[in-house]
């Protein structure tokens, strides 16, 4: 009491030595260069363009130096030239939609069987000793050294392009999806048993149900496989598609559409990312 | 609508020879709140889990008013400590989600569904949950996400309400507002009721009789009768609560094997010489 009393009517001498008072930092925002720390959106997207773009220019500045055979290595410029040929040609959107038809038809053959039995896999035991093993190991089956098989089992029809993007992508997929089940908290599925649920009811009620968002983001990541299986596909039996088109470009040394060929890809699978998340956020919105 | 429990000589033996139970007999009254408290890895849980058929017990038999149960049944609901709740369902679906059940549903009248919806709406009031009825569990706090896991038990009918550790996630203010809804809930809905806490306070507080189990193998230690009537927040500091309290902490302690740690703590803060 009398302590603080001597301070509050301190002389004004003793104040003037007192430090003068930090400045208010002006930018109140948190800090940019924390472990873990926050970015805001505009920010993030600024960050994110300066190095779309940073890359784009360091690109036309290598191929404007003349430095590189631009047989190697063509502008930018060259290949927006490029694509407006190949779209003008008329086969540019010919070869996109075949492509698209391909990835989906093999994805969709692969989803439609691997999210069944992953969730089994998920739910029972017996199921998973039958199965899980066998994935595991058909999983490291290099997909590509399947080529000459699916070659000689399908021949060059569409089946063959097919069944090799489903060889690439079914096996992960499985296992995924199966993880995806088990990760649902045991809580949720011992809560149902005791209000009276049957095995069924679980599965179909508690288990899809909790895991249907993280099964929808493994069809996302497992979307970009069936992609990269696609090229191999139309790389060594096609005479359509984009991955044929980047072959084609390739034997008549059309460096500049071979980059078209890539970034289209690139593209349309970026496209279909943001789609997919936006629906993932559209179809549950009651994820925290 | 409540049933007089019986555990016959239970007992439960892990794959690996660890003997988590040795016989355990105890009889609950219908209508009669018991907590069970004891040291960790006593098996407190496991009995609790045995009792709801969500853990196979190795030998004795549990009668349920007479009638000897095996594995899981809507007759013994139980609400968990936490992550319980579905995510996907608003607080009302979550309620009602045994009436999407076939057990539930076999058999129903019109009258039994209109009873049915009747009585979600009366436990979404008794529990205080009218204002969220259509949230979704993220955006509730932890007491009224364990308000919803314990009206979706209570919706059921079950004749034991089985609770483990149901409030061993929530803060400490929040705790007693559980407490005191728990009492009126148990004066509404008269259910045979079993709880299983870390916490001596939560279990006298609550409960008309407290087991204390002993670890190694797990098996009953004492008994204690609880005597008070009146719950009230003011009771948490009467002196023969506290007795109570210190009674059945003492038990605990004697039967954890803490007296090394005890005997280590006063070696270190011994004076020196």
């Amino acid at each position: 009491m009398t302590e603080r009393a001597k301070t509050a009517s301190a002389p004004p001498t003793a104040r003037a030595i007192q430090p003068e008072p930090r400045p208010e930092p002006h930018d109140l925002r948190a800090p940019l260069w924390v472990v873990r720390g926050r970015m805001d959106r505009g920010r993030y997207i600024a960050f994110a363009l300066a190095s779309f773009f940073g890359l784009l220019i360091l690109w036309e500045l290598v191929a404007a130096a003349g430095t590189i055979n631009p047989l190697f290595l063509p502008g930018p410029l060259a290949v927006v030239r490029a694509l407006i040929a190949w779209w003008q040609s008329g086969d540019l959107w010919a070869d996109i939609g075949i492509s698209v038809w391909r990835v989906m038809a093999g994805f969709a053959l692969s989803a439609v069987i691997a999210v069944p039995l992953g969730l089994y896999i998920g739910a029972y035991q017996p199921v998973r000793a039958l199965f899980e093993p066998i994935m595991e190991f058909a999983r490291y089956l290099p997909a590509v050294a399947f080529v000459p098989l699916v070659l000689l089992w399908f021949g060059l029809g569409e089946s063959a392009k097919i069944s090799l993007i489903w060889i690439g992508t079914f096996f992960q997929m499985v296992l995924m999806i199966s993880e995806d089940t088990s990760r649902v908290p045991m809580a949720q599925i011992e809560a149902a048993r005791t209000l009276g649920a049957s095995n069924s009811e679980i599965v179909r009620l508690v288990l899809f149900r909790s895991a249907m968002p993280a099964m929808l983001d493994t069809l996302r990541i497992t979307l970009g496989f069936a992609w990269t299986y696609l090229v191999v596909a139309e790389l060594i039996a096609a005479n359509s598609g984009l991955g044929f088109a980047i072959l084609q470009a390739q034997r008549y040394l059309q460096t500049d559409k071979i980059f078209v060929g890539i970034m289209l890809i690139g593209i349309i699978g970026l496209i279909t990312d943001q789609v997919l998340r936006r629906l993932h956020k559209f179809l549950f919105p009651w994820l925290p | 609508m409540t049933a007089r429990v019986v555990l016959q000589s239970i007992t439960k033996t892990f794959p690996g020879g660890f003997e988590a139970l040795a016989p355990i007999d105890l009889a609950l009254e219908p209508g009669s709140f018991t907590g069970i408290v004891g040291a960790s890895g006593c098996g407190k849980s496991t009995l609790l889990r045995i009792i709801a058929g969500l853990e196979t017990r190795s030998a004795g038999r549990i009668l349920i008013d007479g009638e000897p149960v095996a594995g899981p049944g809507r007759d013994r609901t139980m609400v968990f400590q936490d992550y319980s709740l579905y995510p996907w369902l608003t607080v009302m679906q979550n309620i009602r989600f045994c009436r999407t059940l076939a057990v539930h549903a076999r058999n129903a009248t019109d009258s039994d569904i209109g009873d049915a919806t009747r009585r979600s709406v009366a436990l979404l009031n008794l529990m205080g949950l009218a204002r969220v009825e259509h949230a979704y569990p993220k955006q509730l706090s932890g007491g009224m996400r364990q308000r919803v896991a314990i009206a979706r038990a209570l919706m059921a009918k079950p004749a034991v309400l089985l609770m483990d550790e149901p409030f061993g996630a929530l803060d400490a203010q929040t705790r007693e507002v559980m407490h005191d809804l728990i009492l009126h809930v148990k004066s509404a809905e008269k259910r045979t009721i079993i709880f299983v806490t870390h916490d001596v306070e939560e279990a006298i507080y609550l409960a008309d009789r407290v087991v204390v189990l002993a670890p190694h193998p797990g098996r009953i230690d004492t008994i204690e009768d609880i005597p008070f009537t009146a719950r009230h927040r003011d009771l948490r500091l009467d002196p023969a609560f506290l007795t109570l309290k210190r009674r059945i902490t003492d038990r605990i302690r004697a039967t954890a094997g803490l007296s090394g740690d005890l005997d280590d703590l006063k070696t270190l803060t011994a004076p020196a010489g």
